[in-house]
């Protein structure tokens, strides 16, 4: 029996910064990348769906409607497994960037719309009555009150990401859950390891819920009184 | 200054604006006045672009309205639309900052002269939701004096303040006409109407339908309609 523990403890030891290594070269990096990526994504896409544009808008609502109705996973495989039979063969890594960045992207894009059209209108007519044109209007006047507003669905959607990033394990990416089940191959301790796995998200999702916390705090100032 | 022509202006199917010509001199102050929907608000929104007109033309010292007249055009809101995320002094430098580049120490300098003007230089660095109704309207007219414009619209002003706030606001109205600056005010305040401004203008279903001094208006007014919503107007002032 106290052999059978010390076993255990031993793996547990061993295989932590295995998979501590895994989360910090690759589970964080790619929520990171994929994240800052789909952001940017997500503000164009917003903008094209609140132009005047009949076009844009017409792009933007395609292009959300089909990242949405598709499952994350089956859009991974079609790039990493699918992409290759039309000549397009692209590395575990960038795959898995380019499926998130484009989830970020779409579902992002729609909070990023309602926060801008929660501002209220005043705003707009002031800035224009103050001689600021539409995009510096909604640069220096709506967006900064707009990000307020969207600060705690967009932390929801990071954090959600940092956990997502364990499906890129299915196209080969050695993230922290593909390290996790390795070793569990090699030592056949599943749940040890991918309790300790899921552990290490906590304490990642964690760190992520406590600077939301700090960004509402920063962003809010201006309500405090 | 202000040269309106035949504007017409439609909502759909509503006409609101049926026609409206006017004449305002520099250095002259006007006061519309007129029951909620006749049509004040949307003219003063006219004259700063916020609306299209659907026929007629806006003139500004003979110039068509446009981006660049539109900047000798300051606009004061009913309900201050101050930005929420801005210091008072941020609120004021903003627009002459981004909209004309101008060095920050230089406009610092003004906006707290501005301040200074609406007796609010000890709220430099408050933000708008700590300030009272009145001190954020008169933060507004800093905000707008600050890209100094050769025209003041005030949509009315003092409409959304409660009754013991609407003093302060009127005070540096007042100050600013003596100065000489160009105003139309949209207003439901009689006497301040007739107190201050060289010309007051009767707007009713979306016609002038009198235009004249302060005494023309008030004492001797020789429209029917015009008649009606003074006394309107007295029985619940």
């Amino acid at each position: 029996m106290d052999d059978q523990i010390l076993r255990l403890v031993g793996i547990l030891i061993d295989s932590f910064i295995p998979l501590l290594k895994a989360g910090l070269m690759f589970t964080v990096p790619l929520a990171l990348i994929s994240f800052a990526l789909g952001l940017t994504l997500a503000f164009l896409t917003a903008l094209a769906r609140i132009s005047s544009s009949k076009v844009l808008q017409s792009i933007s609502r395609f292009y959300v409607w089909l990242i949405r109705g598709t499952p994350l996973l089956v859009q991974l495989f079609i790039i990493f497994y699918g992409l290759p039979a039309v000549g397009v063969t692209l590395s575990a890594f960038p795959s898995a960037v380019i499926g998130f960045t484009l989830n970020v992207g779409a579902y992002n894009s729609e909070t990023i719309r309602a926060a801008i059209q929660s501002i209220d209108k005043g705003q707009w007519e002031a800035s224009k009555a103050l001689g600021l044109t539409r995009g510096k209007a909604l640069r220096y006047v709506v967006l900064p009150q707009a990000l307020r507003v969207a600060i705690p669905p967009l932390s929801n959607s990071f954090i959600g990401l940092v956990k997502d990033t364990s499906l890129a394990a299915a196209i080969t990416v050695t993230e922290m859950f593909q390290v996790a089940q390795q070793i569990t191959a090699r030592t056949y301790e599943p749940l040890l390891l991918y309790t300790e796995a899921a552990f290490i998200y906590l304490i990642f999702c964690s760190v992520l819920t406590h600077l939301q916390g700090k960004l509402e705090v920063y962003s809010s100032r201006h309500l405090t009184s | 200054m202000i040269t309106i022509n035949n504007v017409r202006k439609k909502f759909g199917n509503l006409e609101v604006l049926k026609g409206i010509n006017l004449n305002v001199k520099r250095g002259e102050v006007v006061c519309v006045i007129g029951s909620s929907g006749s049509g004040k608000s949307t003219l003063l929104r006219c004259m700063n672009t916020l609306e299209s007109v659907t026929s007629g033309t806006i003139h500004i010292d003979g110039k068509p309205l446009d981006d660049q007249t539109t900047k000798d055009i300051g606009m004061v809101f009913q309900r201050f639309n101050l930005f929420a995320h801005l210091t008072v002094l941020e609120n004021i430098m903003l627009a002459p900052m981004v909209v004309k580049g101008e060095s920050k120490d230089k406009l610092k300098e003004n906006a707290m002269k501005l301040l200074r003007k609406v007796g609010l230089e000890q709220k430099a660095d408050a933000y708008p939701n700590q300030l009272s109704g009145g001190q954020q309207q008169r933060v507004a007219i800093a905000r707008a004096l600050a890209m100094q414009p050769k025209i003041m619209l005030f949509d009315e002003p003092t409409s959304s303040l409660d009754p013991e706030l609407v003093g302060e606001v009127l005070e540096v109205m007042k100050a600013l006409a003596e100065e000489g600056m160009t105003m139309l005010i949209a207003t439901h305040e009689m006497e301040f109407a007739r107190e201050v401004s060289d010309r007051v203008i009767f707007l009713d279903g979306g016609i002038i339908v009198e235009d004249g001094t302060p005494e023309e208006i008030f004492e001797n007014p020789k429209h029917e309609r015009t008649k009606v919503f003074l006394n309107r107007m007295r029985k619940s002032g």
